[in-house]
């Protein structure tokens, strides 16, 4: 894809969520620091949005090289990648919070100014549960299996998940 | 649960009455609409919306529904399929601030389950797998928050959500992550908006980290002077910290609101008598308005209902016509669809009807 104002290809995706729409910016590295570089002045008094602190976290120092290395990340449980998750400021599973932790814990510094949760904890939390991990991880493979036309993969795992998932509700006191 | 017969309800019923938000009561309700706070909230064994399956989508909405049936605390809300809704009806639930417009205008599995007071909602499928919401008329914060924590925990004892000891509840965009609250307080402004010092108070909040929107959330118009005040960090606060950063700067505003009024009043007092009694003709009188209009003029009836300027009224009547002559409202109480030409005449006239009404007999004869 080309950048919206030059030739060049385009290596920065933003989504703006905080306009009236959704608006997509396609820019090459130069028009994107320029672009930054407004907002950034035009918004020195209001609170950091997420497209905001993306952007913000990419001016910093970062090539078009790293970008693209940092964008081939995946995360193993899901399968979404960094850019995925760059171009539409959603994450795709709770595990992203660790697969992708280097690249977000500047990003929550930002937003929100912490980077540790001081409120609630569920009653019924166990900090070292790993299925529902597993249960995605799986979810997404049977997912594949049924593309991929492997129907018999897809009915052991569709098996397993049942498994797990009926082994993993919470005791109730 | 009424979702035994896999229908959903028809409306007519709801469209009657006035929802929780729009009854005018509570605490400084001259100033303060509502009180609200939402948990954002995710299945620990599903990916987030965006990575789901329409499968997965609707696993989710099936165990949900299935959860909250044989929940003791949360089997008397009526469960409403959104994706089977005609889109009149999911624009009736947006204007009751029932469910998103993210929610109305996505697809696959989704769902809404709400309460006959229409105090609590909790949609399923939205941005998050749940957002739980719960709304008190005036300004009720704290009771908000107690009331929706104790339904989070009874949703939480059927269900495992994803949850960090470090990150706190993890949400699909990590604008939410942490206590993924969200408080809101709605207030009507109209006398910072005449007197031009509401972008100087905005630009002040969102210094403290407070978010402005409009009447209908994010990116949506400030119509009919209302604004939703709302915090925008979620992480790192506890959910009492952050209820209080919101509900400390409520009386500030309530006092602005109120000083402008006061300077109206003394000031240019027959400017401020005009403007409202000639709104309040407009509506009595119209043959076809807009609701962008209507809810303009409203806005200017309901401050003069506020500062004694109009005695023939009250301001529950005035709250339920705002709602009443929002497009997807007028055509449920008409009957049938219908196009903007005649949404606008059907709008006059259910004004005209309604506030002659409420100006009693007498009044009719002499206007």
């Amino acid at each position: 894809m080309k950048c919206q104002h030059c030739e060049k290809p385009a290596t920065f995706h933003i989504t703006e969520l905080t306009e009236e729409e959704p608006q997509e910016l396609h820019l090459c590295e130069d028009h994107a620091r320029d672009y930054l570089s407004h907002t950034e002045a035009s918004d020195a008094d209001t609170p950091p949005t997420l497209a905001g602190a993306l952007a913000q976290q990419l001016k910093v120092g970062q090539t078009a090289e790293d970008l693209a290395r940092l964008d081939q990340q995946t995360c193993p449980v899901c399968g979404i990648t960094f850019y995925e998750f760059r171009n539409h400021g959603r994450l795709g599973c709770p595990h992203d919070y660790l697969a992708f932790a280097e690249e977000l814990e500047p990003l929550l510094l930002n937003i929100h100014g912490d980077t540790h949760h001081t409120g609630k904890t569920p009653v019924h939390h166990q900090p070292d549960a790993i299925e529902g991990m597993e249960l995605i991880r799986l979810r997404r493979e049977m997912k594949e299996a049924i593309e991929h036309e492997e129907y018999e993969k897809a009915s052991e795992l569709r098996d397993l998940i049942q498994q797990l998932h009926d082994g993993q509700a919470p005791e109730k006191d | 649960m009424n979702d035994a017969s896999g229908v959903n309800p028809n409306f007519d019923e709801l469209a009657k009455q006035c929802g929780e938000w729009l009854r005018g009561s509570g605490p400084e309700s001259d100033i303060v609409i509502s009180s609200r706070v939402r948990l954002a909230r995710n299945l620990a064994d599903f990916p987030f919306i965006r990575r789901c399956t329409d499968h997965d989508r609707t696993a989710i909405e099936s165990s949900i529904r299935g959860k909250l049936r044989d929940s003791e605390k949360l089997a008397d809300l009526i469960y409403v399929d959104v994706g089977q809704l005609e889109s009149v009806d999911r624009q009736f639930l947006v204007e009751r601030q029932l469910i998103s417009r993210e929610l109305a205008d996505s697809d696959g599995a989704r769902s809404v389950a709400i309460d006959t007071r229409e105090q609590f909602s909790l949609m399923v499928n939205e941005e998050d797998h749940l957002r739980i919401q719960l709304m008190k008329s005036g300004l009720d914060l704290e009771n908000a928050w107690k009331q929706i924590n104790s339904i989070d925990d009874a949703i939480e004892s059927c269900v495992r959500y994803a949850f960090d000891d470090r990150l706190g509840y993890l949400t699909a965009c990590p604008t939410n992550v942490g206590t993924g609250m969200r408080v809101s307080v709605m207030l009507h402004l109209p006398a910072l908006v005449i007197t031009r010092q509401i972008d100087k108070v905005f630009r002040s909040l969102q210094k403290i980290s407070l978010a402005v929107r409009g009447l209908y959330g994010e990116g949506s118009q400030a119509m009919g002077d209302f604004y939703q005040i709302s915090n925008q960090i979620t992480l790192g606060r506890s959910e009492i910290d952050l209820i209080e950063q919101v509900a400390d700067v409520v009386p500030v505003l309530i006092e602005y609101e109120r000083r402008a009024r006061d300077f109206l009043v003394s000031e240019s007092h027959k400017d401020l008598h005009d403007r409202v009694s000639r709104a309040y003709g407009i509506l009595c009188t119209a043959q076809t308005i807009s609701s962008e209009e209507t809810m303009h003029l409203l806005s200017s009836v309901r401050m003069g209902v506020n500062l004694g300027l109009i005695d023939d009224l009250e301001i529950p009547t005035v709250n339920q016509l705002f709602i009443d002559t929002q497009p997807a409202h007028l055509q449920k109480i008409h009957g049938s669809s219908l196009d903007i030409a005649d949404r606008n005449a059907e709008r006059a006239i259910y004004l005209r009807r309604h506030l002659r009404k409420a100006k009693g007999p007498d009044e009719l004869e002499n206007n």
